[in-house]
């Protein structure tokens, strides 16, 4: 379980560029959610992720992932807790390490670091058999560079080593706005086998309202640093555009006027 | 110009390519592994001379003293780490602040003089100038190539295991490695350390060799350090692809160096002109990736444009 109380965010406090990027966020997802978060620029949506990560500390409320209060925990000691994939392919995977060597330091987050071998042969067997569900060849380049993969590639790798040792808590941010529509229908579709698979609960950040639509069994939108919609179960099920729309205009008091939305 | 000169050079140059060869693997995991620019070694290349040569001095057995120049430089790296990730101090700046205040603590040590001699003949050594042609174990170019060796298979080791990977992964992609439950101000603080241990020992035995220790003789470290690195990328970069091979290839690169040193002066330049000409060449060697890409920027391949 997630619990995110009244939690508070502000940029650049006491200055000109002052952004109040959550104002008071409360959430609360069950064990087996998996929620979109859809909203236009600058609603928040990256910054709660962020907040839940740890990237830096909130400014007021708590937030609880599985029991434990991760609110004052630094980045790598809540990362035992979390799975995470970015927006940048470049950002989740280290370029100039091997793809087993990845997997390899992704299988040993949350635990401590020895001077034990950095990668065993039964690990190779299980990283082999992983990589080849994936279906793109990369079972037989295991020890190629992380930096000669497609940026699809790269997202399916981080997807696999966010989820190679089941977290509490799957943070998806807009991990495939950087990618072409093909290869961006085929990371979400193994986003959604692996959340299913390993029953995750799962918050996915998109700006794609059909995604948003389309996956999970919850959607929320944000707007100015506020939760303004959360939509589950069979409402979810039967949301069309227009009525996302239409709920949005009637939550926030403006008309949803975002390009990179509406052109998606 | 007389070419046997140069050839009677070469034997301590190659020695003391060898020497600063260990100097440069330290420089190499900083800068090259953890994708720091570390500035200290500009003071831990004296301070670990510094130390192994006062406690020779005053009766210590020669490892015992070589193993406390080594805890010397790992703490001056620490110091750094500190200033870095617990102050928040800029790496550069960091490294810059510890060499500084290296310098009092090495005049400190060395008794508040600027050298300190060590006779070969009184003390035991571990390497000699005065034996860099003997036919013998005892030669300083056998000797600094065993521990060479012993160095890089250690590194080889480490940078295998865990803690090791966790290490590269910090240099590689410090955002990822958070992500991945990594400590990153721990391994930052780490590399320094080890990489100012392995400085502090090329230290100690440079003193050694040399038969003195310098409170300047830290002076330009760095830019040797990234010289030899370099060196190493341009001629094995493509060839060697296996870490040890990469670590051998930075000792090799060291040994260049030096060896185009000794011949520069044998040509007949002023030796002190020769940090100028370091800097010189260090910094057009940096240039050459940056110019690379600028030039093909400027003037893409022709044949792109038959398929546009």
């Amino acid at each position: 379980m997630l619990e995110i109380s009244h939690v508070t965010k502000t940029f650049n406090a006491k200055t000109v560029n002052e952004r109040v990027a959550l104002d008071d966020v409360c959430l609360r997802l069950e064990d087996r959610d998996f929620v979109t978060v859809i909203g236009g620029n600058g609603a928040g949506k990256s910054t709660l992720l962020n907040a839940i990560a740890g990237v830096w500390p909130v400014d007021s409320g708590s937030i609880v992932i599985d029991g434990t209060d991760v609110t004052g925990m630094s980045e790598h000691r809540r990362a035992a807790l979390l799975g995470r994939v970015f927006q940048d392919p470049m950002l989740g995977t280290a370029a100039t390490m091997q793809i087993e060597e990845n997997l390899a330091l992704a299988l040993r987050r949350g635990q401590s670091r020895t001077l034990k071998a950095g990668i065993t042969k039964e690990e190779r067997g299980r990283y082999k058999d992983l990589l080849a569900e994936l279906g793109l060849g990369l079972e037989n380049r295991m020890t190629a560079k992380v930096g000669l993969l497609s940026g699809g590639q790269r997202q399916a790798l981080t997807l696999l080593m966010a989820t190679l040792r089941k977290p509490k808590l799957l943070l998806l941010d807009e991990h495939t706005a950087a990618l072409d529509p093909r290869t961006a229908a085929k990371v979400l579709e193994l986003s959604e086998r692996i959340i299913e698979e390993n029953q995750l609960m799962t918050l996915m950040v998109t700006h794609n309202m059909k995604d948003a639509i389309r996956y999970g069994n919850r959607l929320i939108m944000m707007n100015e640093g506020r939760v303004i919609l959360d939509i589950s179960g069979e409402e979810k099920k039967q949301l069309t555009i227009e009525l996302l729309m239409d709920a949005f205009a009637k939550a926030s008091g403006e008309t949803f006027v975002n390009d990179r939305m509406l052109l998606s | 110009m007389n070419l046997a000169v140069l050839l009677n050079a070469l034997p301590g140059a190659v020695a003391q390519g060898l020497i600063w060869g260990i100097m440069s693997i330290g420089v190499y995991i900083t800068y090259k592994v953890l994708d720091l620019a570390d500035l200290t070694v500009d003071g831990s290349m004296a301070t670990g001379g510094a130390v192994c040569v006062m406690l020779i001095l005053n009766g210590w057995n020669l490892w015992l003293a070589l193993l406390c120049a080594i805890v010397a430089g790992m703490l001056a790296g620490l110091l750094t780490g500190l200033f870095h990730t617990a102050m928040g101090i800029p790496a550069i700046l960091s490294g810059i602040l510890t060499q500084l205040s290296l310098y009092s603590l090495n005049l400190a040590i060395m008794d508040f003089k600027a050298n300190q001699g060590i006779n070969v003949t009184k003390y035991q050594l571990i390497v000699s100038q005065r034996n860099v042609r003997d036919v013998s174990l005892s030669n300083p170019i056998v000797i600094t190539l065993v521990i060479l060796a012993l160095l890089i298979g250690i590194l080889y080791w480490f940078f295998g295991t865990e803690t090791g990977c966790s290490l590269r992964a910090t240099g590689a992609n410090e955002a990822m490695s958070r992500a991945q439950g990594i400590n990153t101000k721990k391994t930052k603080i780490l590399g320094l350390m080890i990489s100012n241990g392995i400085v502090a020992l090329s230290s100690a035995m440079l003193a050694h060799y040399q038969g003195f220790v310098d409170v300047n003789m830290g002076r330009g470290a760095i830019v040797i350090g990234l010289a030899a690195v370099i060196i190493s990328e341009v001629i094995f970069g493509k060839l060697f692809r296996n870490f040890a091979l990469k670590l051998l290839a930075v000792a090799i690169g060291a040994v260049l160096y030096f060896i185009v040193i000794q011949i520069v002066l044998w040509l007949g330049l002023n030796t002190n002109l020769l940090k100028l000409l370091s800097a010189l060449i260090v910094a057009v060697f940096l240039a050459i990736p940056f110019w690379k890409a600028n030039f093909s920027a400027k003037h893409p391949h022709k044949g792109g444009r038959t398929h546009a």
